[in-house]
C-alpha cells in the first residue's frame, strides 16, 4: 500500500509533464528563486522579469517563438533548488535555468548546471565563488560580485582619513568573504590601517546591543557594516541610540538598495558611504524606460531586485536570440562577450569568467521627508572592478 | 569599569525579552505537556499586531495601550486555538501536539506575508523611552532599563499568581501531577485553556515589546523559538525561576563571549543547555519527572510481525514501486528516490522513538554527517562510490556513538533537548569550519558514478536500500533486542528488575538508529551532488519528527507512509504553489484533528474494529476470525 502512493504521484507527474511539453512555439525559461524565504527581495524581482516577459513577447518573442518563464520556489534551502532545477529541465524541458538569490543555492544550481550540461544564468547570488573558485562554463552571473562591491566601496572609504577600522558582518559565507575582501583591498591601499575589532553575529539573530557595545568599545574612527535586512534594523536602532555612529564613517554593502534602506525610515543613520539602487536619482533614458513602465504596471516603484529581476529576463532572452537555438553549448557560445542594454547602460558577459559587467551605484546616505535616500550617487560599471584576465586565470579552475 | 557594567545590563535587557517569552512556554509546557512549536507564532503575531496597532494609535497612550491591546488580541487567538485544535489531541501519543503546534507554524509564516506584505516593518520607538542615559561616558538605551525593569516584576506578578491564588495552586498541583488533579475533580478543560492563554500572552507580549528595537518580519518565529526552548530547558521545565536565571545566564554570557570570540553567538545557547544537561538532567531548577502512570505497554495492541500474507503483499508492494521506472520519468524518479531516501530517515527516527521511546530534536546530525561522510571520503580521498556509500555512514555512527552515550542518560523532553543541542553544535562545526566542510557553501560535485548516475538506477539503488534498511529494523524490533528495547520504553523500572541493562540498550538502539540516518545521508548526498550544513540542521530533524508523527508513533511502519505522504506532498506543494507552507500546514493540521493516531495509527484502529465485528458475526472457522487484537502495521 505504501508504494502506491508513489506510484500516483509519479503517474500525476508523468501526465503533467506530456501536457506541458506539447507546446513547440514557445521557448521556456525555468526560473528559482527563494519567493517564500526572502519575500521582500525576490517579489519585487518577480516584477521585474514579468514585466521583462511582457516586454519580450509584445516585441515578438524570441525570433519569433514565445517566451515563457517557468518558476519556481527553492524554500531558501539548496537540495529543494535542486529539486526544482530537476523539474523544470527534466519535466518542462526548459532551454535554461535562471535564478537564485542565496550564495549556497546559487552554489548549489550551478555544480547542478554543471553536472547536467544546462546553461544557468545566476541572477542574484554575491560569492565570488559562483564564478571564480567554483566556476564552471554552464554558470553565469548578472550581478556585481561580493569583489566588485567591496573595490567599488574601498574605493571611497579609503579617502576617508579614517585608520582604525572594526567589522560587523553576518556569520556566514556572505559576510566572512565580504570582509576578507574589502580588508584585503583596503590594506592594499591604505597600509596604515589598523582592524581594531571584528564582531560575527549569527545571520538574521543580531542581538545587537552587545554587539554594538563591544565595537564601541574598541574605539574604531571607521566601521564597515555588512548586515543587511532586519539585522540591519536592528544595528542601526541600537547604534544610533548609543552613539555609535557619532563621529564615525560607516561603509556599508548593499544598504543603498531600496529593500534595505527604506524599513530604516526616520532612523537611516546620514553619510554611509553605501552600495544600492537611486531609482529616484537616475536620469539616464535607459532608466526611464525601465521606471515608467514598471510604474505604470505595478504603481509601486522598483527596488533592486526588480532591476536584477527585469535584466536576468532581457539577459536570458538576448542570449536565446542570438544563439537561435536551445542547445547548452550554443548558448554559452552567444553568451560569452555579447553585450546588451540594461536600465543601468550597456553591459557585457566577459568570456574569461561569464561574469556582466552590470555595476552599482555608490553615494551616501541621507534623511529626506523622514526617510532614507542615496545622495551624491555615482553609477561604477562593474568592468572596472573586476581583476585583470591573469589574475581570473589563476583564480577560475580550467574546464 | 563603566564598559563591563554597561555591558552586564545591555545582557540583561537581551535576557529580559527573552524570559518574557520563555516564561510563557514553560507554564504551557508544565502544564499541558505541550511542546508548542507555535509559541513562536504567536510571538510574532504579538509584533505585528502591535505594529499595526501603534501605527493607528499615536501617543504614549496609543502605544502602550496598543501593546497590551495586541497581548490580549492574540491571547484570544491562542484561546481559539487551544479549544478548537489542542483539546482533541490531549489524549493522543505524546509529542503529537508538537505535529498541530508545528502545522500552525508553517501557517502563520505565510499569513503574515499576506496580510502584511513581505517588507521589514520598522515600529514607532517607545514614547518616554527613546533615548539613551549616559553612564561615565557610555549610553545605556532607557528603554533597555525599562525591560529590566519590566522582567522582575513580571517574574513577581507570576510568582504571586501562581503563590497567593488558588488558579495558582491548581496550576502547580497539575505541573506536578497532571492525573491526580484530574481524579480530585477539577476541570481541566478551562485550567488548561487559562494557562494556554497566559502563555500565549506572555509570548505576544514579548513580541509586542520588541518593535522599537527590532524590525518586524516574517521569521521572527524561528528565530526566537530554538532559544525560547533552550532557555526553558536550561533553567528546568515549568519553573519560573529557572527560565529567569536561565535567560540571564545565556544572554551575559553572550554579550561577554563575544568580546573574546565573536563568532560564539551562533552557538552559544547550545553549548551551555549540553553543559547544563550533563551536569543537571533535569535542569537549573527542574526536579527529576515522576515515573509515568501509565500502564507499561505505550500501545493497547502489542506489535506483531507480518503474516506471511501481509509479507506478501508488502513484497509485490516494493516490486510495484520497483517497476516506476517503466511509466516515469526522470524527475518522478528522482522525487522517487528522495522519498526512498527519507523512508530510510524517518524509520531510523521511528526505531529510536516508537520502539526506543526516545523521542530525538536532532535526529538530522546522523543523517548529516553521514552525507559528509561520503563528501570526504569521495571528494577529499577520491574513494570509489561503493566503498564511499559504505563507509560515509560511519561518521554518523561514530557521532551517534558519543553523543548517544550522554543522550540517553537523560529521559523525555530532555532528551530530546540535549540531541537537539548536539546536532546544533556538530551543524555549527560544519558551519564553521569553512577550510575543511567548505561552510555553508557546502562541499559541492558529490556525484554518482557511471553505474548509478542514470536516474532509475540511482531509484533502484536508492529503493533497494530503503527496502533492505526498512526490513532489517523490523527484524530488529522482534528480535530479542528488541524486546528489551521496548521493555526499557515501557518501564525502565521492571525491565531493569529482570536483568536488562536499560541504558546499555538505548545507547545501542540510539548507534543503530543513527548508523541507518547515516545511509540517508549518504544517498542524499550522491542524489543531490553536493552537501551543505541544511542536512544537519533543525527543519530536517522537525522534518523526520513530523514524518513519523504523521505515519503515526505507536505503530511499526507508520514512519514509511508519514515519509512518502509528508515527502511527496511537501515537493509537490513547493513545485505548484508560493504559499506552499500555508498549505501543507493547513494538511498537517487536518490531519492532527482527522487521524490523532497518525495515518497508519487511525487505519489500524478502523481494521481492528471491523475485525473484530466480523469475528463475532462470522463462523467460527473462518480465517478471519482470529481473536487477536494484534496489529501488524
Amino acid at each position: 500500500m505504501r508504494r502506491s502512493y508513489l506510484l500516483g504521484a509519479g503517474l500525476a507527474i508523468a501526465v503533467a509533464g506530456m501536457a506541458t511539453s506539447a507546446m513547440a512555439q514557445e521557448i521556456k525559461i525555468g526560473e528559482i528563486n527563494s519567493y517564500s524565504l526572502l519575500p521582500a527581495f525576490t517579489e519585487p524581482y518577480r516584477k521585474g522579469w514579468q514585466l521583462a516577459v511582457e516586454e519580450i513577447n509584445a516585441g515578438g518573442g524570441i525570433n519569433g517563438k514565445k517566451l515563457v518563464v517557468i518558476s519556481k520556489d527553492d524554500g531558501g534551502k539548496p537540495a529543494d533548488a535542486q529539486t526544482a532545477a530537476n523539474e523544470l529541465v527534466s519535466s518542462e524541458n526548459v532551454a535554461m535555468l535562471t535564478g537564485t538569490f542565496l550564495s549556497n543555492i546559487g552554489l548549489a544550481v550551478s555544480d547542478f548546471a554543471n553536472q547536467k550540461k544546462v546553461f544557468f544564468l545566476a541572477a542574484e547570488p554575491l560569492t565570488d565563488a559562483i564564478t571564480w573558485a567554483k566556476g564552471n562554463r554552464y554558470t553565469f552571473r548578472l550581478r556585481p560580485s561580493n569583489y566588485m562591491q567591496a573595490a567599488m566601496l574601498v574605493e571611497e572609504a579609503a579617502k576617508l582619513p579614517a585608520k582604525r577600522w572594526a567589522t560587523i558582518a553576518p556569520n556566514y559565507e556572505y559576510g566572512q568573504s565580504a570582509v576578507s575582501v574589502f580588508k584585503k583591498l583596503m590594506s592594499e591601499k591604505r597600509p596604515d590601517i589598523v582592524w581594531v575589532d571584528e564582531q560575527w553575529p549569527p545571520q538574521g539573530k543580531i542581538d545587537a546591543g552587545p554587539v554594538v557595545q563591544a565595537v564601541a568599545a574598541a574605539n574604531p574612527e571607521a566601521i564597515l557594516n555588512v548586515t543587511f535586512g532586519a539585522d540591519l534594523v536592528k544595528l542601526v536602532r541600537e547604534g544610533n541610540t548609543r552613539g555609535l555612529f557619532k563621529g564615525r564613517s560607516v561603509a556599508s554593502f548593499l544598504t543603498g538598495e531600496p529593500e534595505y534602506l527604506d524599513p530604516l525610515k526616520d532612523e537611516t543613520p546620514e553619510g554611509w558611504i553605501v552600495t544600492g539602487y537611486p531609482w529616484y536619482d537616475i536620469k539616464t533614458p535607459d532608466h526611464d524606460k525601465f521606471l515608467k513602465a514598471y510604474q505604470a504596471k505595478f504603481n509601486d516603484y522598483p527596488r533592486l531586485g526588480s532591476i536584477v529581476g527585469y535584466q536576468t529576463i532581457k539577459a536570458a532572452a538576448a542570449i536565446l536570440t542570438k544563439a537561435n537555438s536551445t542547445d547548452p553549448e550554443k548558448l554559452i557560445a552567444a553568451a560569452e562577450g555579447l553585450s546588451m542594454p540594461s536600465p543601468f547602460g550597456e553591459i557585457t558577459f566577459r568570456k574569461n569568467d561569464h561574469q556582466s559587467t552590470l555595476g552599482a551605484y555608490v553615494g551616501k546616505t541621507a534623511l529626506k521627508d523622514g526617510k532614507g535616500v542615496m545622495v551624491d550617487s555615482v553609477y561604477r560599471k562593474g568592468s572596472d572592478y573586476l581583476p585583470s584576465d591573469a589574475e581570473i586565470e589563476k583564480l577560475r579552475p580550467k574546464d | 569599569m563603566a564598559f563591563y557594567f554597561v555591558q552586564f545590563l545591555t545582557g540583561l535587557a537581551s535576557a529580559a525579552s527573552l524570559f518574557l517569552v520563555a516564561s510563557g512556554l514553560s507554564i504551557i509546557f508544565g502544564v499541558t505537556r505541550i511542546v508548542n512549536f507555535a509559541h513562536g507564532a504567536f510571538y510574532m503575531l504579538g509584533a505585528y499586531v502591535a505594529f499595526t496597532l501603534t501605527e493607528r494609535f499615536s501617543g504614549a497612550v496609543g502605544f502602550w495601550g496598543g501593546i497590551v491591546l495586541a497581548s490580549l488580541i492574540v491571547a484570544v487567538v491562542g484561546v481559539i486555538v487551544e479549544m478548537v485544535l489542542l483539546r482533541r489531541i490531549y489524549h493522543a501519543p505524546e509529542l503529537f501536539q508538537l505535529l498541530a503546534t508545528f502545522g500552525l507554524t508553517l501557517m502563520v509564516q505565510d499569513i503574515v506575508v499576506l496580510i502584511w506584505g513581505p517588507d521589514d516593518l520598522l515600529g514607532r520607538r517607545a514614547p518616554g523611552f527613546k533615548g539613551a542615559v549616559d553612564f561615565f561616558g557610555q549610553n545605556i538605551p532607557s528603554y533597555d532599563l525599562f525591560l529590566i525593569g519590566l522582567s522582575p516584576v513580571v517574574l513577581g506578578i507570576l510568582w504571586l499568581l501562581f503563590q497567593r491564588t488558588r488558579w495558582g495552586v491548581l496550576v502547580r498541583a497539575a505541573t506536578q501531577d497532571r492525573d491526580m488533579v484530574a481524579a480530585l475533580g477539577v476541570n481541566q478543560k478551562w485550567l488548561f485553556t487559562s494557562v494556554f492563554a497566559l502563555g500565549v500572552f506572555l509570548a505576544a507580549l514579548g513580541g509586542a515589546l520588541q518593535i522599537p528595537r527590532d524590525a518586524v518580519h516574517h521569521a521572527l518565529d524561528l528565530r526566537i523559538i530554538v532559544d525560547v526552548f533552550v532557555v526553558v530547558v536550561i533553567g528546568g521545565l515549568g519553573s519560573i525561576i529557572g527560565a529567569f536565571v536561565a535567560a540571564v545566564l545565556v544572554s551575559e554570557l553572550n554579550a561577554f563571549g563575544i568580546l573574546i570570540f565573536p563568532k560564539i553567538s551562533i552557538i552559544l545557547v547550545f553549548l551551555v543547555m549540553a553543559v547544563v544537561l550533563i551536569v543537571r538532567p533535569w535542569g537549573l531548577f527542574g526536579k527529576p519527572e515522576a515515573a509515568a502512570r501509565r500502564t507499561p505497554g505505550l500501545t493497547v495492541n502489542p506489535w506483531r510481525p507480518l503474516t506471511s500474507n501481509e509479507r506478501w503483499l508488502a513484497i509485490s508492494a516494493l516490486a510495484v514501486a520497483a517497476m516506476l521506472p517503466l511509466l516515469a520519468g526522470n524527475y518522478a524518479l528522482t522525487v522517487g528516490s528522495e522519498i526512498a531516501i527519507f523512508v530510510i530517515f524517518a524509520a531510523s527516527l521511528h526505531f529510536l522513538m516508537s520502539v526506543g521511546g526516545l523521542a530525538s530534536f536532532g535526529h538530522a546530525a546522523y543523517f548529516g554527517l553521514g552525507a559528509y561522510g561520503v563528501a570526504f571520503l569521495a571528494k577529499a580521498a577520491g574513494l570509489p562510490m561503493i566503498v564511499s556509500l559504505l563507509m560515509g555512514p560511519l561518521l554518523g555512527l561514530l557521532g551517534a556513538a558519543i553523543f548517544g552515550f550522554f543522550a540517553v542518560q537523560l529521559t523525555g523532553v530532555y532528551f530530546a533537548m540535549l540531541t537537539l543541542a548536539f546536532a546544533q553544535i556538530v551543524w555549527s562545526i560544519a558551519f564553521q569550519w569553512v577550510t575543511v566542510t567548505g561552510g555553508d557553501n557546502g562541499i559541492l560535485g558529490v556525484w554518482p558514478e557511471k553505474w548509478a548516475a542514470g536516474p532509475a538506477s540511482f531509484y533502484w539503488l536508492s529503493l533497494g536500500i530503503a527496502a533492505i534498511a526498512v526490513a532489517l529494523l523490523r527484524v530488529i524490533v522482534f528480535s530479542p533486542f528488541g524486546f528489551a528495547l521496548r521493555a526499557t520504553r515501557d518501564s525502565l523500572l521492571r525491565s531493569e528488575a529482570i536483568g536488562i541493562n536499560g541504558k546499555r540498550v538505548q545507547w545501542t538502539a540510539f548507534v543503530i538508529a543513527g548508523t541507518v540516518a547515516g545511509f540517508a545521508g549518504a544517498l542524499f548526498a550522491y542524489l543531490k551532488g553536493s552537501v551543505f550544513p541544511d542536512s544537519l540542521g533543525i527543519s530536517l530533524s522537525v522534518d523526520a519528527l513530523v514524518m513519523v508523527l504523521l505515519g503515526g508513533v505507536e505503530t511499526v511502519s507508520g514512519a514509511v507512509v508519514g515519509a512518502i505522504v509528508f515527502k511527496a506532498l511537501n515537493i509537490w506543494l513547493v513545485s505548484q504553489t508560493d504559499l506552499s507552507k500555508l498549505v501543507l500546514g493547513g494538511f498537517v493540521v487536518l490531519i492532527v484533528v482527522a487521524f490523532p493516531k497518525g495515518i497508519v495509527g487511525v487505519l489500524e484502529t478502523i481494521r481492528n474494529r471491523r475485525r473484530s465485528s466480523s469475528s463475532k458475526s462470522s463462523s467460527p472457522d473462518s480465517s478471519l476470525a482470529t481473536s487477536r487484537i494484534e496489529t501488524a502495521e
